[in-house]
């Protein structure tokens, strides 16, 4: 499985079918400049896509993240709690925000692949 | 004066294009908000060595006529008829109700002339407010000719001081007219960093000539209103909009020290300011709301319109200003509070997206200012 991205600028990496990492783009990450805080859920906290569940404070303004996809969150990433810096150095990967057992796989689907989100920041 | 509804620029535009800063539209004009630095950087840089900020967009009114240093007394909590020549003072607008209109900075040319630096969010309607009281008396000009820079930090000395040497003997909060490779700079030992700095009036057609000048030095660097902001809120200085409006008096804004002796109840120039008798009568028996700092506990920045309660839960006051301190590393808040619970015992929270944080009173600033007072 690839990389997927949604227009709320995180990419969403299928591990295993419904087992699923999350995190903001680079360009997100650039968008919001130095990161100074990241409020993650609870493990065990259910999402559903399109609803908020984290908020990420630049040194500017505070974001919401999106989720992307519906399911359980396994597991957060708590290093961000007092390394928000992270993000901003390896969104992408050491900078990854919760891992989601999605309820809905098929909503993977929905997502784009990176040719089409490169498309969609371009505009 | 009309205000178009189009965005603005000022001289240095092009500049912060090819710099390639982030621009945003703010109090009418398009600005740079932050460089590639980024925002943290820019403050740390500005702490450090010498940071130059693009401040145009602020208002320069000249102000004249033989009576212009009692005219302006009459708008002003402050004492501007013995303010000396070539002096720089902080004051206020105040209106009717006791509120402050707009803050500003006042520097007597000498000549019966002051020249004023106002907000940009301000400009024109300080200026009508002037116009409208001292039209008659003086002669006003909104000077749309000139480009403005701060140029701040503990570098900022060296820096201006290699161009123009004579700048190295002004102290905090004075000016002087010098030229910087044949450019006319009217400069002020000011700015609103916390840091020793300048502020440089130029000619809009000078402007460009002037920057390129300040930069070529190694230890300068433009820097946005991003790290303006943050930089601003660590020296515990307050903004319009923000810890200013015009539905609090200077007292109820803790702004007492800006209010001039001469100025006050039985002194020799007592009141004769619009809102004379509310500011004074605060200034006697105190006011209902202060501002004060607030250190979160944790790391989440406590932003403007956070609300504040005490223990019980009732809400006692909102916060100002706030976000993330990068020289301290952690966040920062100011706060309008009731005057009862402004006290350093308070136990108080700061309620953001339903958490209570816990925030702990502070004497302002939060980073010590570093003035140079000779």
């Amino acid at each position: 499985m690839s990389i997927k991205y949604s227009e709320d600028h995180e990419w969403v990496d299928a591990k295993e079918d419904d087992l699923v990492v999350i995190g903001i783009t680079d360009f997100a990450q650039e968008q919001l400049g130095d990161l100074v805080y990241v409020e993650l859920p609870e493990v065990g906290d259910e999402c559903t896509k399109g609803e908020n569940i984290s908020v990420i404070e630049s040194v500017k303004a505070a974001s919401d993240l999106v989720a992307p996809v519906s399911g359980s969150i396994i597991e957060v990433n708590s290093r961000l709690e007092d390394e928000p810096e992270i993000v901003t150095e390896d969104s992408m990967g050491e900078g990854w925000f919760i891992k989601v057992k999605l309820s809905d796989p098929a909503e993977l689907d929905e997502l784009m692949d990176e040719e089409a989100y490169n498309a969609f920041i371009e505009e | 004066m009309s205000i178009g509804s189009e965005i603005r620029i000022t001289p240095f535009h092009q500049m912060h294009v090819d710099a390639g800063a982030k621009m945003v539209p703010f109090a009418g004009y398009e600005m740079p908000v932050s460089y590639p630095l980024g925002i943290k950087k820019e403050h740390n840089h500005t702490r450090e060595r010498a940071g130059l900020f693009d401040v145009s967009h602020m208002g320069q009114i000249r102000l004249s006529g033989e009576h212009a240093m009692s005219a302006l007394e009459s708008l002003v909590p402050v004492d501007i008829i013995d303010l000396p020549l070539m002096k720089t003072r902080y004051a206020l607008f105040t209106s009717e109700n006791g509120g402050v209109l707009d803050d500003l900075m006042v520097t007597n040319l000498g000549d019966n002339t002051l020249f004023l630096v106002v907000n940009a969010a301000c400009k024109y309607d300080d200026y009508e407010h002037l116009k409208r009281h001292l039209g008659s008396s003086c002669e006003l000009d909104l000077h749309d000719d000139l480009a403005l820079l701060a140029l701040q930090g503990p570098k900022a000395n060296k820096v201006l001081s290699e161009l123009a040497p004579s700048v190295k003997e002004m102290t905090f909060m004075t000016a002087k007219q010098v030229m910087i490779n044949e450019i006319d700079c009217f400069i002020t030992r000011s700015g609103y960093t916390g840091e020793d700095g300048f502020e440089i009036s130029v000619s809009n057609q000078d402007a460009e000539s002037l920057a390129d000048i300040l930069l070529s030095s190694e230890e300068v660097e433009w820097i946005g209103l991003g790290a303006r902001d943050s930089l601003r809120l660590e020296a515990g200085l307050s903004l319009y909009g923000h810890e200013l409006d015009t539905n609090h008096s200077p007292v109820e804004s803790s702004l007492n020290w800006a209010l001039s002796k001469v100025r006050r109840l039985g002194e020799e120039r007592e009141g004769n300011y619009l809102g004379d008798n509310i500011i004074l009568k605060q200034l006697e028996n105190g006011s209902d709301t202060k501002v004060v700092g607030l250190l979160p506990e944790g790391r989440m920045p406590v932003r403007d319109g956070a609300i504040i309660q005490d223990e019980n839960g009732t809400q006692v006051g909102y916060v100002t200003s706030g976000g993330f301190g990068p020289t301290l590393n952690k966040p920062i808040s100011i706060a309008r509070l009731e005057t009862k619970v402004s006290n350093s015992q308070s136990k108080l929270f700061a309620l953001v997206r339903e958490k209570k944080i816990a925030v702990e009173i502070i004497k302002l600033p939060f980073v010590k200012h570093n003035y140079y007072r000779g």
